[in-house]
């Protein structure tokens, strides 16, 4: 029994400890393995040139930009739907009323739906239904040019996807406004709307960046709705209109490491490619950890 | 954090009345000076703040809103397998009608509300390669060929194998490291892990997809001998990455919710500290750990890009872990860009969609309505 007992008090601890560093490891392998394959490749050439020579040469300069134009679409979006929503989850709702209820669920079951069910609902709804609609309209549907997949319907892919993101972040940092400041607001005559215009969203302000760059890294990150909404191959010429298609990060690493003609000649291309994507999503990461900090910070003082 | 925000809100609504206008139009005294104006004044206030807190519901409904877009429109592509299989089948045979993706597409509009005009005459008329809901159940995936074959039987059994492989992996290895920063990690092993983990949850799943096509499949074939480098093991593996996170924070948050008072209590009656740990708060924090796990279950088998890329994408019907599998998700990924609009093959792949999308709706409901709710049972009045 004592024996047991002893095997177990040192088991336990060991097993969990070894699980964590399992994870630990991982994460060093990958970041590592991406580092070492990219490092070489990476300059400043790499960056702002586009591919040359049917994508085994030149930069990735057009996937730098599609990626960066997809998301500011998509915050500008998404950002502010977002925030509203917190705004009325943690300002105006109950907790007990079902509508706040319902929406709470929404949101969750929004985080949980499939990246590639968004794709296709982005096809579906968007190009198909919405972007067909409005060809229609304009043009009594003898020109295609809103009724197929472009970086506008992808960005409105993407901010639906990258939504309860900036819901949950935005609200958190709302609940983190001291209760005293909205008070003094309102016993200074004040209205409700008057106080969150004027006092709780101010000071919910870095919460606000903190969701929308998670919303921006989420998004920079995801592929799977921008499969058939809008990302393209390869396009000699950067996208100038909305209805334009474009050419993104994560895709270009997908693209080029399954379906490039020849997969090893352009190894260390891929291997930029992730590289620039992981630092551009740590980098984001980064800046909202940050950015978190300081609020929680705050709300303690 | 709800308790100080529901007195707040009783306290925003008592301080409303009366007290709102004078600041309003301290500036237009002249108009509040006579007493109609005052009330006039007062009209319009409140309604403007009543129209605000409308449109702030207005748009928060929105979320709500496009749940149901999502399964309107998915189900909407995916119904004509379900009312006439003939139909679509015709459409698909017609040249004239058929638009290829992502090309100068005209008067794809048109064929489409033609479609849809004649899906509400719904024919009984099984085609050859046509989809209907007996032919969906087989084991045959060929969706592009001369005679189509729909069976999804090898795209589940494919996405389950990778899933309960992922999951296999990542709930043991994420719970026992949530205990251990719960319950024995030293205070700077803490501080790597947590970290450590936000990290693993902001890779880019393409990243991981990426690293396990390239470096970890050929890795696990050297050591282990796979006869295939790409499989389900090797697909499942690296999505244990992607569902390590998700486990790991949910457990963790149960776990440090678990009152102090019965962690206490054990240590009270002489228990040491791992026996607390697994026969106390492992215990009592099992629906958190339940819920954990059915959120990592719907991530795995929705994800996409991770198996599209690592999995080998074979349609086998088989049992086996280490030979290639195609799921679900990643034949949604390859095969929607290169189907016809409307075709069986594309209404086939939304059904595909419902299936996921059910699927991680029901595990969301059973997680938000069951588990939470006895959660919070269990630790009422401690």
């Amino acid at each position: 029994m004592t024996l047991k007992r002893k095997l177990l008090g040192f088991s336990v601890p060991a097993l969990s400890a070894l699980c964590a560093f399992v994870i630990i490891l991982m994460v060093v392998l990958i970041i590592g393995d991406i580092v070492l394959g990219g490092w070489g490749t990476l300059s400043w050439e790499f960056l702002s040139s586009t591919p040359k020579e049917g994508m085994t040469a030149g930069g990735i300069y057009p996937a730098i930009f599609g990626t960066f134009l997809l998301v500011v679409i998509m915050s500008i979006a998404g950002v502010p739907i977002g925030t509203i929503t917190a705004i009325y989850l943690s300002e105006y709702a109950s907790r007990r009323s079902i509508l706040a209820r319902v929406i709470r669920f929404a949101v969750n079951t929004l985080a949980g739906v499939p990246a590639i069910v968004f794709g296709l609902f982005g096809l579906g709804f968007f190009v198909q239904f919405v972007g067909t609609g409005m060809d229609q309209l304009l043009t009594g549907g003898v020109q295609l040019k809103w009724g197929q997949p472009n970086i506008l319907w992808a960005s409105l892919t993407m901010a639906l996807l990258t939504l309860p993101v900036v819901i949950v972040s935005v609200e958190e940092a709302i609940r983190a406004v001291p209760r005293d400041l909205r008070e003094a607001s309102l016993a200074l005559g004040a209205t409700k709307w008057q106080t969150i215009r004027k006092v709780v969203l101010p000071n919910s302000m870095t919460g606000i960046l903190t969701g929308a760059i998670l919303a921006v890294s989420r998004g920079a990150g995801e592929v799977a709705p921008i499969l058939f909404t809008g990302a393209a191959y390869f396009l000699p010429t950067l996208p100038n209109s909305l209805s334009d298609q474009f050419m993104e990060l994560g895709y270009h690493i997908y693209i080029m490491s399954t379906q490039s003609p020849d997969v090893e000649a352009t190894r260390g291309i891929q291997y930029a490619t992730t590289l620039v994507l992981l630092g551009l999503t740590f980098t984001l990461n980064f800046a909202a950890v940050f950015l978190r900090y300081r609020i929680r910070t705050k709300s303690v003082r | 954090m709800d308790e100080p925000t529901t007195l707040t809100e009783t306290r925003i609504v008592e301080a409303r009345p009366g007290t709102a206008e004078e600041t309003s139009h301290e500036s237009k005294s002249s108009v509040g000076a006579s007493p109609l104006g005052e009330l006039w004044w007062r009209k319009r206030f409140r309604l403007a703040e009543f129209l605000v807190e409308k449109l702030v519901t207005a748009i928060a409904f929105l979320s709500f809103a496009f749940i149901v877009l999502i399964f309107a429109f998915v189900f909407r592509e995916a119904a004509p397998l379900f009312f006439s299989s003939g139909e679509v089948t015709s459409v698909a045979s017609k040249p004239a009608e058929q638009e290829t993706y992502g090309e100068e597409q005209l008067g794809d509009a048109q064929g489409g509300a033609l479609a849809r005009e004649k899906e509400k005459t719904p024919i009984e008329q099984t085609g050859e390669g046509s989809a209907t809901v007996r032919n969906l159940v087989d084991k045959t995936w060929q969706p592009v060929s001369s005679k189509p074959k729909y069976g999804l039987l090898p795209l589940v059994t494919g996405s389950f194998k990778v899933t309960i492989v992922a999951v296999l992996i990542a709930a043991p290895i994420a719970i026992f490291s949530a205990l251990f920063t719960s319950a024995f990690a030293p205070k700077w092993s803490k501080e790597v892990l947590k970290p450590t983990i936000e990290i693993l949850a902001g890779i880019p799943s393409v990243v991981i997809g990426f690293f396990a096509l390239i470096a970890m499949a050929t890795a696990l074939q050297n050591v282990f001998g796979f006869q295939y480098r790409l499989n389900a093991f090797v697909g499942g593996l690296a999505l244990s990455l992607a569902v390590i996170p998700i486990i790991y924070t949910i457990t963790e948050d149960s776990l440090t919710r678990v009152p102090r008072v019965m962690t206490e209590a054990s240590l009270a009656l002489g228990a040491t500290k791992w026996q607390t740990a697994l026969f106390v708060v492992l215990p009592a924090a099992t629906p958190g750990i339940l819920a954990a796990i059915l959120l990592g279950i719907g991530r795995a088998f929705g994800e996409t890009m991770i198996v599209l890329m690592a999995t080998g994408n074979a349609a086998i019907f088989s049992a086996g872990f280490f030979e290639p599998v195609r799921t679900m998700s990643a034949s949604i990924g390859a095969e929607m860009a290169e189907v016809v609009f409307g075709d069986t093959h594309y209404s086939v792949l939304f059904f595909i969609g419902s299936i996921l999308f059910l699927f991680t709706f029901t595990l969301n409901a059973i997680v938000e309505i069951v588990v939470r709710q006895r959660l919070m049972k269990r630790f009422q009045g401690l």
